[in-house]
């Protein structure tokens, strides 16, 4: 039982960290808020589904094609919207959040919900881990999470563009005096995290099934790991992951399901109340707090 | 040969600023047209109205309090994405009253609105020292987190919440009672904000540090303005409690966060009249296009996006600029 429930909460950690890494990177690390991320990650995880069972593409194609096309969405998103009205926090918030509602009431409204609409596993075996059923995709998510939480870390320290999405978050003027074109940076942001959501809808969607819902639900999970990692922090989101992770499933195993959702909303709450820019996160504490 | 747009203003609004508006009645029509239009259709629209655009105009009339206790807020520096916990706090406080206390709606609803003012100040006083984006995220989440609470403690009816209240009686008391409200409200906050008062609530929006600076307690300022606007959108709820003689968990619903955004938004923030305005565009077109089904939530978003892109002063600015102003194209020298 024990076992079990150690071995859940850390797949649960891993696809949370899943599907907080793009909006992470976005919002997070290069500061410019995209609350459309739920939307691309359904609108992936259907495209890949269309691709699929209209066009009959095979199915390592189609992943390649919604991971291309979210990277398109997400530059013409920040060119034609975002940059309008750049430096508006709460503009910035409320265009993008009316083009995910826009997105996800578009596919409620045709009504693609249901048990069929999910995507294939990648192998379909099960191992056994103390004493514990792990179906291989389950394994996936968290070998690939891993790998992704890595690779991002590598990106943000170690490459030139990863470098300039801190830098237009720590101060935009400076990074343009270093030779930043903060646009070009900006929509690559919004464009890897766009992808990202693709990415983590292939892999995350076998498991269960898509649905409009699924949309505004993980903008709140990648939002409260987050801001309870810490803004600009990638090791903050493997220890907010964990956190929240292992909080919901042992409130859920030993609580009531009716409770998880409680708990993680009001660990958001008490990091946002206390320190505002998250366990990991170290900036600008006068512009969060006065 | 490049042109640009000169803005002039109008030579009747200068002729009016002062005492010389009397000695004509075209200057004092221009003066008084802008007050007196909005009172009239107030008075005015539930006459002419059919009963089920009557009921419309009650949520018209609903999310204009929304929107107007949202622009206050966002004016002091407090951007909301959680009206709805006003409006629910309010809804609740209301129930609870009529239900289970049997106190009836002609004191059901003063009671609601000051206690769930209060209670919505004393969940928020806690974060007022958060700025921005911190606060509004803190303001999004809390209606979430109440609804699952409610949900898992089942308190207040649980998932059923609570219904049978006592209504107003008559539609005409319904309908006036909402329009005098939000006639007091309107012009009372717009008067607020244009007294000394309204200049330490805008200046702590500009620069709260400053505000400090001049020995002013802006903690103390934000309290009472949290006050204020959470007892006009706790009113809104007492009083749609009573209209639909039910109360329950979609009162916390996302809906009635972001619907108010979207009146102010559209209709312009940081005038009051704006979102008042808004309100009157957006529940009567999401009620026409009620017939579209889902599809107006889709239109709604990209809505809200063209205007925040496209027309960001909003349509009360826009207005304002046109009665005030002229505009011509002018060779640049």
């Amino acid at each position: 039982m024990l076992a079990g429930t150690i071995v859940y909460a850390l797949i649960n950690a891993a696809i949370l960290a899943l599907m907080a890494i793009g909006f992470n990177l976005t919002f997070g690390i290069s500061g410019v808020a995209n609350f459309a991320y739920g939307a691309f990650y359904v609108l992936a995880a259907y495209g890949v589904w269309l691709m699929i069972h209209l066009a009959h593409l095979p199915y390592p194609l189609a992943v390649v094609l919604a991971i291309a096309i979210n990277l398109v969405l997400g530059v013409l998103l920040y060119r034609f919207v975002l940059q309008r009205v750049r430096g508006q926090a709460l503009s910035e918030v409320i265009a993008t959040f009316g083009i995910g509602l826009a997105i996800l009431e578009l596919f409620r409204y045709f009504g693609l919900v249901g048990f069929e609409y999910t995507l294939p596993v990648f192998i379909d075996t099960s191992v056994v881990i103390f004493d514990t059923y792990v179906d291989a995709q389950r394994l996936f998510v968290v070998v690939l999470a891993a790998a992704l939480v890595g690779l991002l870390w590598l990106f943000t320290h170690y490459t030139r563009t990863g470098l300039a999405f801190r830098g237009i978050a720590q101060d935009e003027r400076t990074a343009l005096t270093f030779g930043i074109n903060a646009d070009r940076v900006a929509a690559l942001s919004v464009a890897f995290g766009a992808a990202l959501a693709a990415v983590a809808a292939t892999i995350i969607v076998p498991l269960g099934s898509i649905s409009p819902e699924e949309g505004y639900d993980v903008l709140l999970k990648a939002l409260a790991v987050c801001i309870i990692g810490g803004l600009g922090s990638s090791v903050g989101v493997i220890v907010a992951s964990l956190v929240v992770g292992f909080a919901e499933r042992i409130t859920d195993t030993y609580v009531g399901s009716h409770w998880t959702m409680i708990v993680s909303l009001a660990a958001i709450l008490a990091v946002l109340v206390v320190k505002p820019s998250g366990l990991f996160g170290k900036q600008k504490q006068l512009e969060e707090r006065i | 040969m490049s042109k640009r747009k000169e803005r002039i203003d109008r030579g009747i609004k200068v002729r009016s600023e002062d005492i010389f508006a009397l000695l004509s009645w075209k200057e004092m029509l221009y003066l008084a047209g802008p007050r007196v239009l909005p009172v009239a259709v107030f008075l005015i629209l539930p006459l002419l109205l059919g009963p089920y655009w009557q009921k419309v105009l009650l949520s018209v009339g609903v999310f204009a309090l929304l929107a107007i206790s949202w622009d206050v807020m966002a004016q002091t520096g407090m951007v909301s994405l959680g009206q709805a916990l006003f409006f629910g706090m309010g809804a609740y406080v209301a129930g609870i009253c009529n239900h289970l206390l049997g106190l009836p709606p002609w004191l059901a609803i003063p009671v609601a609105t000051v206690a769930g003012a209060f209670l919505c100040t004393l969940v928020l006083v806690p974060v007022l020292r958060l700025r921005g984006v911190y606060f509004s995220m803190v303001t999004m989440i809390i209606p979430l987190m109440l609804v699952r609470l409610i949900e898992a403690t089942k308190i207040f009816g649980g998932t059923e919440g609570l219904s049978g209240m006592t209504p107003l009686g008559s539609r005409w008391i319904e309908l006036y009672l909402i329009m005098a409200v939000m006639a007091a409200v309107l012009f009372g906050f717009r008067r607020l904000m244009e007294s000394d008062r309204g200049l330490v609530l805008k200046a702590v929006n500009d620069n709260d540090r400053s505000v400090i600076n001049a020995g002013i307690n802006i903690y103390w300022i934000k309290t009472q303005v949290l006050f204020a606007a959470g007892a006009v959108g706790a009113f809104a709820g007492a009083f749609m409690t009573h209209i639909y003689m039910f109360v329950g968990m979609p009162v916390f619903a996302l809906d009635y966060s972001i619907l108010p955004i979207a009146a102010a938004v559209v209709g312009g923030p940081g005038s009051l009249a704006g979102a008042t305005l808004g309100a009157f565009i957006l529940v009567p077109l999401s009620e026409a296009l009620r017939g579209i089904g889902g599809l107006r939530i889709v239109f709604y978003g990209l809505f809200l996006v063209v205007f925040i892109v496209a027309l960001p002063e909003g349509i009360f600015h826009f207005l304002q600029r046109k009665y005030h102003q002229f505009e011509r194209w002018v060779e640049v020298q």
